[in-house]
């Protein structure tokens, strides 16, 4: 077990710096002159070519690399090139909110896919299963841009409960921050709901059909420790690896829910970066997204062994 | 015994002067906030730096310039008194006494001459080009600056009611180096408090700013909202107080909400074809080769229907780059109208037969796109087959840089003054010329009319060159787009000018 944590420990570094690599090179890929983009109106050759010059642009491919992961070992990822403000700051100051927006739609996600997944398993062919497959099916076929501009219409323009969009931080006012998130956690939620109700129906049919549940019935237990002890248990090892990389697209995937509700979070930073060329937010983004993802897989190893016994001799 | 009544009667009175007093200033002190919907993020808050528009909106709440402009695009002064042409080579400002900056130290010709001088040094400047013209700046005493032009310049005053004009404060901009943007300090009526990038600016009211009494707000929040339906609905729900650029599309929507008030104001820009007449192999297509099939092309659109069809009649069709609210405005210059026979006629004596083939490159968004596919639909028709090419913005500035482009279809924010919207598109080898177009005549023109500060003189000169352009077509002018602000109905005070600002001061909220 622990040998085997060591080694999934040291297969992170190899994958950022490859990370690291594949997100400079392909960024280069993409056309269009950051100068450019970021001269603006103001595009005079004079201009261009400071800005060339400051930006480390007039230099070769790989010493614009080096000089960027050397500051990136050194904990620094850089600066803005269109506000000028340091990479890193702008990733603390985003990463909390995306945090908040992904891991409330996550507690909303398993709050509703997998309660409906088990009820779904459990009560196969009946009309609960019917209901709960189709709220499953309309929870994925919904467009998230289009149900948050129907709910802020709704909820905010035509009921005035809560605020139409913006963001206010946990640590401002806890209250408005709930109401300024719970919207957007919602939209996001809803998708990834139908996606874990689907998988969670699927293992838990799986698992209900196994020999040991058999046994825990004949034994004479009652069926809810059945269910939520025996079958469940083991239904949540496919469940969770699902869960981490929903989790995990969550961090980057949210941006038009963010755009929607003008929530400042990462998606929006990365759009808005690609966009403008802003090509140290994008790597800086990319890197942290990339780590906080490859750690949700290691989190997920862990929780495989926590709630799957027989994986701890692993 | 009667002196102490006395004295306590003189306490108690001057007890209740205090408390009246403090009570007035209560009154008086703004206490509420205006929340300003932005179209997007600005980039760095350093006037020397900064390059958007609606950066520009921030900074008119924030950094005061030496002169403004009125509605009527007449140069007001701001942070100077006045201005004066000694020579034709000599500009003298006068500058307005006790104006103090954020930080509290005196707005004087020595500030006035350090932030020009930054104008024109900081790394990475973009107002060089704009300042271009500038010799030296002298201090002649705390109260007036001498300005010393390479060459006359009649449009250098109007780059000074833009952030070419806007003065910082020295001690501040010493201190903070390449990171003032991070914390700017200048003389406008709020100073800046807190940015949280993408999602809003926060402004506090400065109590010692010049103009105080005109100013209402305790606060201002710009926020940043990308979408527009969530514009909309932020405004019908009250959570904004006002937005900028609201689309065309949400105009009607927008009247029929009773807590609204919709304000259109023709801008100084214009949105237009580019055409590659010069630069490299692409200029060689029919459409870049011949002046007779740009004719023809223009004669096979109707500007007016796609201002209808696109723009819902908000914008104003146009033939050329100087705005109708201009003096330097050429009405004979017309929108021609749709002519198919004639169109056909003209392609034929070109040379060219149907279908002429025109690549045109518009940016991804869906409006750009419609006025586009409108162009396609109306152009097959006199034998153009125009295929609409979106890309992405950064991409499209890029190929039109490097000619990599047969035509495309883009904006200018505009300029007060008529140099700023044809100098450096229509100048040999100038800057914004991506298309390469040459003309000797339009050439000595634009320097003539850059050299003189006489009204008529200029308004000739400018009335020969937009005709001059509207015969050689480099560029395809379509619309003199508009500016659509809308406001909650309880703020008044607001003023729409031509250059798109919300200006804070006289802005009140009622309660």
């Amino acid at each position: 077990m622990k040998g085997h944590l060591g080694q999934r420990i040291l297969q992170v570094l190899p994958t950022l710096l490859l990370v690291s690599i594949l997100v400079f090179c392909l960024q280069q890929l993409m056309p269009g002159d950051p100068a450019l983009v970021l001269a603006g109106e103001e595009r005079d050759p004079q201009v261009l070519a400071q800005i060339r010059a400051e930006l480390w642009l007039d230099r070769s491919l790989p010493i614009q690399y080096l000089h960027w992961i050397g500051g990136v070992l050194q904990g620094d990822l850089g600066f803005s090139w269109r506000i000028r403000q340091p990479v890193l700051q702008l990733v603390a100051t985003k990463l909390p909110v995306t945090l908040q927006l992904g891991v409330m739609a996550f507690i909303i996600a398993v709050g509703i896919g997998v309660p409906m997944g088990i009820l779904s398993a459990v009560k196969r062919n009946t009309k609960w299963d019917y209901i709960a497959n189709g709220i499953g099916l309309a929870g994925l076929s919904t467009p998230n841009f289009w149900l948050g501009i129907m709910l802020i219409l709704l909820v905010s323009v035509k009921l005035g409960w809560l605020p139409p969009s913006g963001y206010v931080s946990l640590a401002e006012d806890w209250r408005q921050s709930l109401a300024t998130t719970i919207m957007p956690a919602f939209v996001l939620g809803n998708a990834i709901a139908a996606v874990l109700m689907r998988h969670t129906r699927s293992a838990m049919l799986t698992a209900m059909d196994q020999d040991y549940v058999r046994t825990a019935r004949a034994k004479g237990l009652p069926e809810r420790v059945v269910i939520l002890r025996h079958a469940l248990r083991n239904a949540l090892v496919p469940v969770v690896t699902l869960g981490a990389l929903e989790l995990g697209t969550l961090l980057s995937g949210a941006v038009l829910t963010e755009q929607v509700f003008s929530i400042p979070g990462f998606g929006k930073l990365i759009v808005d970066a690609v966009f403008n060329r802003d090509y140290p937010v994008v790597q800086g983004v990319v890197l942290v997204t990339a780590t906080v993802y490859v750690m949700l897989n290691l989190l997920a190893d862990v929780l495989y062994v926590v709630i799957n016994p027989r994986m701890r001799g692993a | 015994m009667r002196r102490s009544q006395l004295a306590r009667a003189c306490l108690v009175t001057a007890s209740l002067v205090g408390l009246g007093s403090h009570a007035t200033r209560a009154q008086e002190a703004p206490t509420q906030t205006l929340r300003v919907a932005l179209a997007e993020d600005a980039d760095v808050l350093d006037p020397s730096v900064a390059r958007t528009f609606v950066g520009r909106i921030v900074f008119a709440g924030m950094c005061d310039k030496l002169f403004d402009i009125n509605d009527k695009l007449e140069i007001v002064p701001q942070l100077a008194t006045g201005y004066e042409w000694t020579d034709p080579k000599t500009l003298v400002i006068n500058l307005r006494p006790g104006v103090k900056f954020h930080d509290g130290t005196e707005m004087d010709a020595a500030a006035v001459k350090y932030s020009l001088e930054r104008h024109l040094t900081f790394p990475g400047s973009s107002r060089k080009a704009e300042l271009s013209a500038t010799e030296k700046v002298e201090v002649v005493d705390p109260l007036t600056v001498k300005i010393t032009l390479k060459s006359p310049s009649a449009p250098f005053v109007a780059q000074l009611t833009d952030r070419a004009g806007m003065i910082v404060s020295p001690k501040a901009a010493e201190a903070a180096g390449k990171d003032f943007g991070l914390h700017p300090v200048c003389a406008g009526p709020f100073k800046f408090t807190e940015r949280v990038a993408q999602d809003h600016i926060t402004l506090d009211r400065f109590p010692d700013y010049w103009d105080a009494a005109n100013v209402h707000f305790a606060r201002v929040i710009y926020r940043i909202i990308v979408d527009n339906s969530v514009k909309l609905a932020n405004l019908q729900a009250g959570a904004v107080d006002i937005a900028e650029r609201v689309a065309p599309t949400d105009v009607a929507d927008a009247k029929k909400d009773p807590k609204l008030a919709v304000n259109i104001i023709p801008s100084l820009g214009f949105e237009s074809i580019n055409i590659n007449v010069g630069n490299g192999p692409k200029s060689k297509s029919p459409l870049g080769s011949s002046a007779l099939v740009r004719k023809a092309f223009e004669l096979s659109i109707d500007r007016n229907a796609i201002m209808q069809v696109v723009y819902n009649g908000l914008f104003l069709a146009t033939a050329q780059a100087i705005p109708p609210s201009s003096p330097y405005y050429n009405p004979a210059v017309k929108v021609p109208e749709r002519d198919i026979a004639k169109a056909k006629a003209l392609i034929a004596q070109a040379g060219f037969k149907a279908p002429v083939v025109i690549n045109l490159n518009v940016s991804t968004s869906p409006v750009q796109k419609q006025v586009g596919e409108v162009i396609q639909s109306m152009a097959a028709e006199a034998g153009f087959d125009v295929r609409v090419q979106a890309t992405e913005f950064a991409s499209m500035l890029a190929s039109e840089g490097s000619g990599d482009f047969e035509a495309t279809a883009i904006g200018w924010s505009g300029r007060v003054d008529p140099d700023g919207n044809l100098y450096s598109f229509m100048y040999t080898g100038a800057p914004l010329n991506d298309w390469h177009y040459s003309n000797k005549d339009v050439d000595i023109w634009l320097d003539q009319a850059r050299a003189t500060t006489d009204i008529d003189a200029r308004r000739a000169l400018y009335g020969k060159i937009v005709a001059q352009l509207a015969e050689d077509l480099p560029v395809l002018y379509l619309d003199n787009n508009a500016w659509v602000t809308v406001a909650n109905k309880k703020l008044t005070g607001f003023r729409p000018i031509a250059d798109g600002m919300i200006r804070v001061q006289g802005m009140q909220l009622a309660k």
